[in-house]
């Protein structure tokens, strides 16, 4: 199949990468109207706390303010800012403004005012009187605490997901394959630890922002950073409590997302303001409010216990995992799911028996929400430190631990949903990384003369391609004059390159050069509907799509072909540039059918298909990371990274590097710097880039990306996904690394120097 | 207050609100490849060069560029398009929101030293956060376009 493909696996610039660089307007605050209403957010300072009484009215008398809300004004009805397909897995627990905050940065009021100033002052001058309340802010105390963070009763979850406000409970789950506690007694080792991540931040540069303004239909026209705009309009439409059918969403360039943008964090602020005041408005996140009232990843503290026999035959494991959602429930029953489900399954090869449960707290800190890797980056975390710490115990080289036990091609993954792995290359990846990295030489502990210890570290990952059942995409391919084609999508492209990728595949089917394809999107008036770009979907799903309409397009085009060469359909040949009777050898040029197709026509020149899979074909992929640690500091260099990453077919190998390389120097961050401390009454420390170290580019050595591709085919020329796996494999190999070099096992995320140099003191 | 520009080889008076930051002006003069990526000056974003010299437009009062001459990309276009071909072939663009900042710097930095090691461009570069491409593609369109001027000044010579 490779050896036939023209468009789709080769290096094609992103269609929109030379504006980009050369800074044109491309994104929400560059391309909508500066003299709109100014919208911000008073944020609580407590933790926990009722609002006893709320004056605005010297806040009012500020020239220019156009209006204040507070929650008298806002509709009763609960909803969720969790962009999912509904009826959304996340409890329904919000209003837009509430008489109870619950987290320090929760909404207390919106100011809209003519300019920044206005509004700043503005805010100063409402006085708030708190009932302040004890919070609670361990989220190991959080279940059945006495103090609850949603005791409403018009709380609801509209899905079995085992949540109870009454308890503090957004989900809970226990499932189990197999008698776990008698294989576990009768292993020859059971390993059992517990691990810890951080609420990290997703940090993509362009902060949360949202316009609004009234048009010409009395409709409210939304232009959002924003992931998901079909979800945008039927959150709003909750929100708002008015009809999905006056709101049109639509995103244009996005300044990065991974996922923090598949909430609605930013719109119903601007969205409220301008369907009550029916003026133009705008909401722009500072960096501050994007870290402590944002949407980042789950905390999570995952226990694992792992059986395995002295020849280092894993037969079973145990995953309990306690997450923290914070003072809101988005996307918490469901990222939990991914820390079992994606990590598990990676050594299927001789597993007898899994459990897996999980609880998912509420407490008085940020709301958490999807992240990269959305819970599997937390339960690989564990599972491959727990079998790396297992092997050490056994003795056994880690590499050699998982090519034992690791998932084959054509198994099936009890603790995948069952599913069958029908394109797996894990082996070979792990093959191809122990060559590249020379693991052999590497993995040997070296002190350097001047002191510093080099070791190395390993690590495996999987993650899914889209949500089985799930998710829905859909293209839409018309032929226009001259023969070029335009391709609709409610896929977002974040920076990812998708519009690129599916015009690739566009392309490819259609037999014709990658800038003859056109795309637009996304748009919830115009585009045909898509889940949108999340859950490492797009490649594999929406572009299942763009393959099936493009091949209807074909047929209509021959269709409309044979009309004028005075033949039956099926005796016609399209090439991409002309279509040929195959008996009488007559030919129409495609810019002919193209102009025919737009005088007395009544066969379709624009095709519409909606794809959506039954299955979720996991990539798989190795990280190994040679690190440099200084024992009187603590201090970790990054040397040399390797990664070897099986995501089917590789649509487009330069920006697939790029994903990899972006996913694991974000989790290089993750791994070694970014954290999140809360104080006594619950404000976070790590407020602003100043506290919240991500990486710059003298942080990462040496880093090294190849692929070795599988042929998924239920995907779109045998893709699957690339976009979350990569963020995975940092922090268990980091930590893999750190112990080879200190004897010391990290199991709290970020490891950093302090932690390292601590805990070699306590040896 | 009035204050009077060189903005990307123009000379141009506004009456400006004497706290205005350099680069809420410069975006309100229609210059909106200057960003703004956080709130403490750490990511680089908002670089523009002021008298030649790379600035974080958000650390300097409009005012205080009064009478210097400011150059933001949208000054920069005919020595930027040669670039940004490398870093496009790399696509390491990604979002492409921390591109101009990226790109005003790194153009900062042939201007001081054509012939710059990694070391170097790391070093000078390091301000400039990028959440997306994990900067090795940039670094590598760095060094091909360095490698390109290299080849097509030795052209030039010969």
């Amino acid at each position: 199949m490779k050896e036939t493909l023209q468009k789709v696996n080769q290096p094609v610039r992103k269609k929109d990468a030379m504006n980009l660089l050369l800074g044109k307007p491309a994104y929400v605050d560059d391309i909508t109207p500066q003299n709109c209403l100014v919208v911000k957010v008073l944020r609580s300072p407590h933790a926990h706390a009722m609002i006893e009484d709320i004056d605005v009215s010297d806040a009012q008398k500020v020239a220019g303010i156009e209006a204040i809300y507070t929650y008298h004004d806002v509709p009763q009805n609960r909803f969720t800012m969790a962009g999912q397909t509904y009826p959304e897995p996340s409890p329904y627990d919000r209003l837009i403004l509430d008489q109870r905050v619950r987290f320090v940065g929760d909404a207390v009021a919106i100011v809209a005012g003519a300019d920044e100033k206005s509004v700043d002052q503005a805010m100063k001058l409402i006085k708030v009187k708190y009932q302040v309340l004890e919070a609670v802010l361990d989220f190991h105390q959080a279940k059945d605490h006495p103090v609850l963070v949603h005791p409403e009763d018009n709380w609801k979850a509209l899905c079995p997901v085992g949540a109870d406000n009454q308890r503090n409970l957004c989900a809970s789950e226990y499932n189990q394959d197999g008698d776990v506690d008698a294989v576990l007694a009768s292993c020859d080792e059971v390993v059992e630890r517990t691990y810890h991540t951080r609420a990290n931040q997703q940090a993509m540069m362009e902060t949360f922002r949202t316009y609004c303004e009234i048009d010409p239909f009395g409709r409210l026209h939304v232009i959002s950073s924003t992931q998901i705009v079909f979800h945008v309009r039927r959150i709003l439409a909750h929100a708002l409590n008015i009809s999905k059918s006056l709101i049109h969403v639509e995103k244009p360039r996005i300044g990065g997302g991974f996922g923090a943008k598949q909430t609605v964090v930013a719109e119903v602020y601007p969205a409220f303001v301008t369907w009550m005041t029916k003026k133009p408005s705008k909401m722009i996140y500072s960096r501050t409010e994007c870290q402590i009232a944002g949407s980042p990843r789950h905390e999570m503290e995952i226990t694992v216990k792992v059986g395995a026999m002295k020849d280092g035959t894993i037969r079973a494991i145990d995953v309990y995992t306690l997450s923290n959602t914070g003072a809101f429930g988005e996307h918490g029953p469901t990222t939990v799911g991914l820390s079992g489900h994606k990590s598990i399954p990676l050594y299927n090869n001789h597993l007898e028996a899994f459990r897996f449960a999980y609880d998912v707290v509420y407490t008085n800190v940020q709301a958490a929400g999807a992240y990269r890797g959305y819970g599997a980056t937390q339960g690989i975390f564990a599972v491959e430190s727990a079998v790396n710490e297992l092997a050490a115990r056994l003795g056994i080289d880690a590499v050699a631990i998982r090519e034992k036990n690791m998932v084959q091609e054509g198994q099936v993954m009890s603790a995948y949903y069952n599913e069958m792995t029908k394109s797996c290359a894990l082996n070979r990846c792990m093959e191809h990384a122990k060559k590249l990295f020379n693991w052999q030489d590497k993995s040997k502990v070296r002190v350097m003369p001047n002191g510093k210890v080099r070791a190395a570290g390993v690590a495996m990952a999987m993650q899914g391609s889209g949500i089985s059942g799930v998710d829905v995409g859909s293209a839409t391919i018309k032929l226009n004059d001259d023969g070029f084609y335009a391709l609709s999508i409610g896929a977002a492209d974040m920076g990812t390159g998708c519009d690129t990728i599916l015009a690739q595949m566009a392309a490819e089917c259609l037999e014709c050069q990658v800038d003859d394809i056109i795309v637009f999107g996304a748009d919830s008036d115009a585009s045909p509907y898509d889940s949108g770009s999340y859950a490492s979907s797009t490649t594999y799903v929406t572009g299942k799509a763009v393959e099936k309409a493009c091949c209807q397009l074909k047929e209509n085009i021959c269709m409309i072909a044979a009309q004028m060469l005075e033949c039956s359909n099926d005796d016609v040949e399209f090439d991409g540039k002309v279509v040929t009777c195959l008996s009488n050898h007559k030919q129409v040029t495609l810019h002919d059918i193209a102009t025919q197709s737009m005088c007395g026509n009544t066969i379709a020149t624009q095709v519409t298909v909606t794809h959506s899979s039954p299955v979720s074909p996991p990539p798989f992929m190795v990280g190994m990371v040679e690190i440099e640690l200084d024992k009187e500091t603590g201090q970790v260099d990054i040397l040399d990274y390797v990664a070897v990453v099986d995501c089917g077919t590789v649509v487009n190998p330069n920006l697939a590097r790029v994903q990899t390389e972006g996913g694991i120097v974000q989790g290089i961050g993750m791994a070694l710097y970014e954290n999140v401390q809360y104080n006594d009454k619950g404000a976070i420390a790590e407020n602003s880039f100043m506290q919240y170290k991500i990486p710059t580019r003298l942080d990462i050595g040496k880093l090294r990306v190849e692929f070795e591709s599988s042929y998924e085919e239920t995907g779109p020329f045998g893709a699957k996904s690339i976009g979350e796996i990569v963020i995975n494999t940092p922090s268990p190999a980091i930590a893999h690394a750190i112990y080879n070099a200190t004897g010391v096992w990290l199991r709290d995320l970020p490891m950093t120097p302090e932690k390292i140099a601590m805990s070699l003191c306590e040896e | 207050m009035e204050i009077k520009i060189n903005l990307n080889g123009k000379d141009i008076v506004s009456t400006i609100e004497p706290d205005t930051l350099l680069i809420d002006f410069l975006r309100q003069q229609g210059c909106l490849s200057v960003k703004r990526g956080c709130d403490t000056s750490n990511c680089g974003l908002c670089t523009v060069f002021q008298d030649d010299q790379p600035i974080l437009s958000c650390s300097v009062l409009a005012a205080r560029a009064a009478g210097h001459k400011i150059v933001t990309l949208e000054g920069m276009q005919k020595e930027a398009q040669g670039f940004a071909e490398f870093i496009a072939d790399q696509g390491a663009e990604q979002c492409g929101f921390c591109n101009p900042g990226m790109m005003m710097n790194a153009m900062a930095l042939l201007r001081e030293n054509d012939d710059p090691s990694d070391e170097d461009i790391l070093n000078y570069l390091a301000g400039n956060l990028c959440r997306c491409s994990g900067y090795e593609g940039q670094l590598r369109g760095i060094k091909n376009y360095i490698a390109y001027l290299k080849r097509s000044g030795k052209e030039d010579l010969s």
